[in-house]
């Protein structure tokens, strides 16, 4: 194993801030802050179109936030990257199919989930982290499909 | 109206970390998958900062009979693990490595206009619409098109309360 490219500080700092969107969100809405719940939640039939205006203004403060990360630190962005949009539509396919089918990311099981001592978002952490590990050896070490 | 404006600073402060974290990079998200490789640890460290704020904060804000803005919180039950949840896991853990992107920083990204941002939350949000209907390939429906109230608020509840 070599380690390349490690960024500690940017990782934890910015982990923090994640962190207290989460803490934010829950203190004064009352809501997890799991990205792929809330963005279905715009999509579905389901919700009052108060907790349908909500997840826009959320995801709304996402896109933007996003975009102005793009411009202030590109080179830590998907602004230069080249990537293979049939392997990035199969990923995202597969990401909205489990995300769907296993209720929630890395968000909302990661961030909030295990804050909340949820047995089942351990059980998903460990499982979406060892499929992604797994599937990461077979890509670049079996199958020779490169890394961006 | 409040809600809405703390929704949306929530959405922007979690932007922020994202992008100061690196994890908007596929390349730093596939760096930490591949531990046989050239392996970039940072992911570890801005799950475990991020989980760190949450751990301690989210017991103090409990504490409190409801949120600031609303009346309740809304938190899924701590149901069993199931087949469905772990089954869900390992296809997203899948995408997450062919992609090095999951749902926040995807979104998060459709401002660099990479065609290939756009190809991937085009079909997360297809898979987001054709998922239910997956999931109900082989279940027999009684009444296809008329459910009663009751019925319809059971749907919603599985569909709309996530972990």
């Amino acid at each position: 194993m070599v380690i390349e490219n490690f960024t500690p500080l940017p990782a934890l700092i910015g982990g923090g801030l994640i962190g207290s969107a989460a803490a934010l969100l829950m203190l004064f809405n009352g809501k997890i802050a799991g990205i792929s719940g809330i963005t279905k939640g715009i999509l579905g039939e389901c919700p009052t179109p108060q907790e349908r205006f909500w997840r826009i203004a959320f995801t709304l403060g996402l896109v933007l936030g996003g975009a102005a990360m793009v411009y202030a630190l590109p080179a830590a962005t998907a602004l230069s990257l080249k990537l293979n949009p049939a392997q990035m539509a199969l990923g995202g396919l597969l990401v909205g199919v489990g995300t769907a089918m296993g209720n929630g990311c890395t968000s909302g099981h990661g961030i909030c989930g295990l804050a909340r001592r949820s047995q089942r978002s351990l059980g998903s952490v460990i499982t979406f982290m060892g499929v992604g590990f797994v599937v990461m050896f077979v890509m670049s070490h079996l199958i020779g499909v490169a890394r961006f | 109206m409040k809600i809405y404006l703390s929704a949306f600073v929530s959405g922007l402060i979690f932007a922020i970390g994202l992008g100061i974290s690196g994890m908007m990079s596929p390349q730093k998200v596939q760096g930490f998958l591949d531990l046989a490789g050239r392996w970039d640890p940072s992911l570890a460290l801005v799950m475990g900062g991020g989980l760190a704020v949450t751990f301690v904060t989210y017991p103090l804000i409990f504490k409190r009979k409801a949120p600031i803005l609303s009346d309740h919180f809304a938190l899924p039950g701590q149901a069993k693990i199931d087949p469905k949840l772990i089954g869900g896991a390992a296809i997203f853990g899948s995408g997450w490595a062919i992609s090095g992107l999951c749902p926040g920083p995807a979104l998060a990204n459709l401002g660099s206009f990479n065609p290939g941002v756009w190809a991937f939350v085009g079909m997360m949000l297809l898979g987001f619409v054709i998922y239910p209907r997956l999931s109900q390939i082989g279940t027999p429906r009684s009444l296809p098109g008329v459910e009663t109230p009751a019925q319809k608020q059971e749907r919603c509840e599985e569909e709309c309360v996530v972990d």
